[in-house]
């Protein structure tokens, strides 16, 4: 009688999803769980979303070698020009990619709006850990067993560029420590110069620095989430760096300038503590000093540590909706693992890898002119390994971002400090955490 | 040589009286103050015009090395040719095939907004109807949204019927010009009189026919500033593209330079690019001002004699 009952009640609940599936046909299948990766028969299209240009080439490679399943790129600003309002606009629309290019700081914001698959059931992918370096895995997975909401593509390790040329000359030692780097700051000051330039709006950068000196700015128990931007490191790295904006050894132009290209391009600033990537930022802003750089290990806290912060890097994630996250998984793995994709998408758009193999591609080992035929990628394959796997980014970063900058662009101009800076950031994103109804411990 | 130059000369002062005395009783006499003045703040104004248009112009034409090590505002060596070389040869041209969904999206958009809003417009001035003036409050009411509003609402609906992506997920909100309606009503009922539409029904013509071939003609200084207002409009609308757009080969030439120039930090190299494609974007803006603005002075002139 019971069985029955509860048979009729299963035969109800079922035609009455039949007929609410039925009314939104189209509207893709509704978040049914990520439970399901299996293959699907036959051939199945894909879209992926990436602002990489020149992605497609690579795209049709894999397009020729697997007919079964198809990849159609769609493309757009990179992600905070436009392209995560979009994803966030899509998932609500149920038309979302079946793949995305997302930020590692990005993640988090994607993940508390339950816009990401977690792949590790899928095949292939718990095995793919080993296959990337340990950090990356950690961005994408959270630092969860058994987790993974995307696949990591590309990193941004951080060493020193540094100009070799103008150190020799004025007898400066290069510096290992930050300590020493001040010191050296005060020598190239002396000469009429600026050691470098302090990033006064691209946040990204100086949290490579904390992450660098061992803080953390977010941690999630698993329910709630702490932000912690104003830790012992954190205020640490802040003062350090307010120490030498006040002394006036460091310049202070906004990144990404005219200006800013100017002082390296004339010798007015000599290292730039900046990611993989950022080698060839440096060469096409300033092509008058091409073979005077050179690229050392990151200064440490103390002497004869190893760490490395790390600036930027993106990963590829199937969002929520997709019919397709077996083959979307597939093609995911192989677009960031394979050296032959990992090799184009570092000649379309310098992309330096987040698997393990693609350090060692041969692209990596050649030496570069710019910098006197240093092979820099070896440091920057070494940077890779001493990254700490405990950085984690919160859901709001964009907002945490922009409450930093105005702070530090007030501090640069001798309005408050860094750390001053910090503890408003901190305030506003616990403010925008439980705003969004985001569990947060204060 | 001299006798080429010296005709003109002697020809203009024979001209000026005649002038002078035509225009002098009709204004107040200006002192040469307020007429320095007035040029000073015109020539301010112009200066702030065009400064950026002059940057781009030359910064267009320098490799990109010497973008950031010569003057912004003279020349260095003249590549401009070199760079709308690379630009156009750039992945496959798709720079070019940006600038054709431009034209297409702005041409078409605004010919057939134009259209519309003149028929609505002359239908609100010269026909009698129950509900007419809540109508053009109405779109009145409309003239006061801004489009940049919409696109969010909009891309929700066209997600509905599968219209994302699609030629004409922009194309279609295009077609609307609350300010267009506005306008043609305004115009119609001061330079479309009744009478002559009378005569015309008298003749034997339909509406149709007497509004395409009188009205029309009566409203074309009107047409005119509603195709190029709406033109510009759909030329520099860039956030409904931004939201409904995923397939490079749509893009309109605004979105496509925008994503270029969100990847300068780590493609350098796009920094040339985006700066000679925006050169290159805002010539066709400016040959279509330049053949239309003796239509649009008529228009403006007009209205205000009425």
């Amino acid at each position: 009688m019971r069985i029955t009952k509860r048979a009729a009640t299963v035969a109800l609940l079922t035609a009455a999803t039949v007929a609410i599936t039925g009314c939104s046909a189209g509207g893709g299948s509704t978040d049914s769980a990520d439970a399901a990766c299996e293959p699907a028969e036959g051939k199945v299209e894909l879209t992926f979303t990436s602002w990489i240009p020149g992605i497609e080439d690579v795209v049709d490679v894999w397009n020729k070698a697997n007919p079964d399943i198809q990849v159609a790129v769609q493309t757009g600003p990179n992600g905070n020009g436009g392209t995560y309002a979009n994803f966030f606009n899509q998932l609500e629309a149920g038309n979302a990619p079946d793949l995305g290019q997302i930020e590692y700081d990005a993640l988090p914001n994607f993940r508390v709006q339950d816009g990401l698959v977690n792949l590790a059931s899928c095949d292939g992918v718990m095995d793919a850990k080993a296959d990337f370096v340990d950090w990356t895995w950690g961005q994408v997975s959270f630092n969860e067993d058994d987790a993974a909401y995307a696949i990591p593509q590309d990193s941004g390790p951080m060493a020193m560029f540094y100009r070799a040329d103008l150190f020799e000359a004025n007898g400066i030692a290069i510096p290992t420590t930050w300590e020493e780097y001040a010191v050296a700051a005060e020598q190239v000051r002396a000469t009429g110069a600026y050691i470098t330039n302090f990033s006064q709006s691209d946040i990204n950068q100086f949290a490579g620095l904390v992450w660098q000196a061992g803080g953390t700015w977010f941690g999630n128990d698993g329910t709630d989430w702490t932000v912690d931007l104003t830790d012992e490191t954190s205020i640490k790295v802040a003062d350090y760096w307010q120490d030498l904006i006040d002394r006036d050894l460091v310049s202070t132009q906004p990144p990404w300038t005219t200006e800013w290209d100017n002082a390296y391009n004339t010798g007015a600033a000599w290292t730039w503590n900046s990611a993989a990537w950022g080698a060839n930022s440096i060469a096409s802003g300033a092509p008058d000093t091409a073979g005077k750089w050179a690229v050392a290990q990151s200064p440490q806290w103390e002497a004869g540590d190893e760490a490395s912060g790390n600036w930027g890097g993106s990963s590829t994630a199937v969002f929520t909706g997709s019919e397709h996250p077996y083959e979307a998984t597939q093609f995911a793995l192989w677009l960031n693992s394979s050296s032959e994709s990992l090799t184009m998408l570092n000649k379309a758009a310098n992309l330096y890898p987040a698997a393990k193999a693609g350090l060692d591609l041969p692209v990596l080992k050649e030496g570069v002119e710019f910098f006197g035929n240093q092979p820099i990628y070896d440091e920057f394959a070494t940077a890779s390994g001493q990254v700490s796997a405990d950085f984690v980014w919160g859901p709001t970063m964009t907002q945490t971002y922009n409450d930093v900058s105005d702070g530090f662009k007030a501090a640069v101009s001798g309005n408050g400090t860094l750390a001053e800076a910090l503890t408003t950031g901190q305030s506003a994103t616990i403010d925008a955490l439980k705003a969004q109804s985001i569990p947060v411990k204060e | 040589m001299s006798a080429l130059t010296e005709t003109p000369t002697v020809a203009r002062p024979s001209r000026r009286p005649t002038r002078r005395t035509e225009n002098a009783p009709k204004g107040p006499k200006e002192s040469p103050l307020s007429r320095v003045g007035a040029m000073t703040v015109m020539l301010v104004f112009t200066l702030y015009f065009l400064i950026p248009i002059w940057w781009l112009f030359v910064a267009g034409t320098k490799s990109s090395s010497q973008f950031t090590s010569t003057n912004p505002l003279w020349f260095a060596d003249f590549n401009l040719f070199a760079n709308i070389g690379n630009l156009v040869a750039y992945r496959d041209g798709v720079f070019l095939k940006w600038m054709l969904n431009s034209a297409l999206y702005a041409g078409a958009g605004a010919l057939l907004a134009t259209l519309f809003a003149a028929m609505c417009g002359y239908a609100l001035a010269k026909y009698r109807f129950p509900g007419r003036e809540l109508l053009f409050n109405i779109v009145l009411g409309g003239v006061l949204v801004p489009a940049t509003a919409l696109a969010l609402p909009l891309f929700l609906i066209f997600s509905q019927v599968s219209l994302t992506n699609t030629f004409w997920a922009v194309f279609l909100p295009s077609l609307v010009s609350p300010f267009g309606v506005y306008l043609t009503r305004i115009f119609a009922s001061a330079s479309v009189p009744d009478e002559l539409i009378e005569a015309a029904r008298l003749d034997g013509a339909g509406e149709v026919r007497t509004f395409f071939t009188v009205s029309v003609k009566l409203m074309f200084p009107a047409l005119v500033t509603v195709f190029l207002f709406q033109f510009v409009a759909i030329w520099n609308n860039f956030f409904l593209p931004l939201i409904m757009l995923r397939d490079e080969t749509l893009f309109p030439v605004t979105l496509g330079l925008f994503a270029w120039n969100s990847q300068v930090n780590q493609i350098p190299e796009l920094r040339g690019y985006v700066l000679i494609g925006a050169l290159l974007s805002i010539i066709p803006l400016i040959i279509l001002f330049l053949l239309l603005q003796r239509f649009w002075r008529n228009g403006l002139g007009a209205g205000s004699v009425k």
